[in-house]
């Protein structure tokens, strides 16, 4: 059955567990698909909202992704309160990673995160406050007729 | 490639997904860097890792990876088969080492990404 739209959808992600990481992803992928999305504009979405979950679970202490879908776009929102980003510029620059040990151990933290979601999203919008939190906001137009 | 042939070449151990063995590869991409795995732009990708964490799968959900092949007999749990079912991907388990999984894949003519 095709989800009614416009769709609200939140998340709680939990900052250091890597267990759930990417279950909120996992649903958005689901919801697109039953949408009738192109699959390769399903594939730059949900990779986009993947890295940034994972960019959640591994820096921040706990967050909350909002998607918003409607007729034309998907926005996805990462709202996350932790240490947040002292230097935005260098955050997106690759290769640049302040990344834990056990973060790399998943197979993440390489500085690739936030240049990768770029690239996939048709927009990026990023803030922060160090010492409170960041936020992410992905936008990505769906092609839906 | 099918899947059937890679499984044979490698002599793995199909963990899950055996019903799905007639899928076709076009290309192979060997990483334990999962943010890498997640730059790929193409389509049928076999995945070959010796990293072995919820994330590896997740990354393969995430970039439609219908096959992963972990080499060196990398410890796969049960959490990570059954995420790799919901998510109807193929999971393989090998004896080899990377390096030599590779090398036997890629000598059989399975195309590399880059």
């Amino acid at each position: 059955m095709k989800p009614e739209l416009p769709l609200h959808l939140e998340f709680n992600i939990e900052g250091g567990n890597f267990t759930r990481a990417g279950f909120a992803s996992s649903e958005i992928k689901k919801v697109l698909k039953q949408l009738d999305v192109d699959m390769a504009i399903i594939k730059r979405t949900v990779v986009a909202s993947y890295e940034a979950e994972v960019n959640v679970v591994a820096h921040a202490y706990s967050g909350t992704m909002y998607v918003d879908i409607d007729g034309q776009t998907i926005r996805i929102a990462l709202v996350d309160e932790g240490p947040g980003i002292p230097d935005i510029e260098a955050a997106m620059r690759e290769g640049f990673s302040t990344a834990s040990v056990s973060v790399r151990e998943m197979g993440f933290g390489a500085g690739m995160g936030l240049p990768n979601i770029k690239k996939n999203a048709d927009q990026l919008d990023l803030s922060s406050e160090v010492g409170k939190g960041t936020q992410v906001v992905i936008t990505l137009g769906l092609g839906l007729k | 490639m099918k899947i059937r042939q890679i499984a044979e070449i490698l002599d793995a151990r199909v963990l899950c997904g055996s019903d799905k063995m007639d899928y076709s590869i076009e290309v192979a991409f060997a990483s334990d860097l999962m943010s890498d795995v997640l730059t790929l732009k193409n389509d049928h990708v076999l995945l070959i890792t010796g990293l072995a964490n919820t994330q590896t799968i997740r990354t393969a959900e995430m970039s439609d990876i219908q096959c992963v092949v972990f080499a060196r007999n990398k410890i796969v749990t049960e959490d990570m088969l059954e995420l790799a079912r919901q998510n109807e991907i193929v999971v393989l388990q090998c004896r080899y080492s990377l390096f030599r999984t590779c090398g036997l894949l890629y000598g059989a003519g399975v195309k590399p990404v880059f």
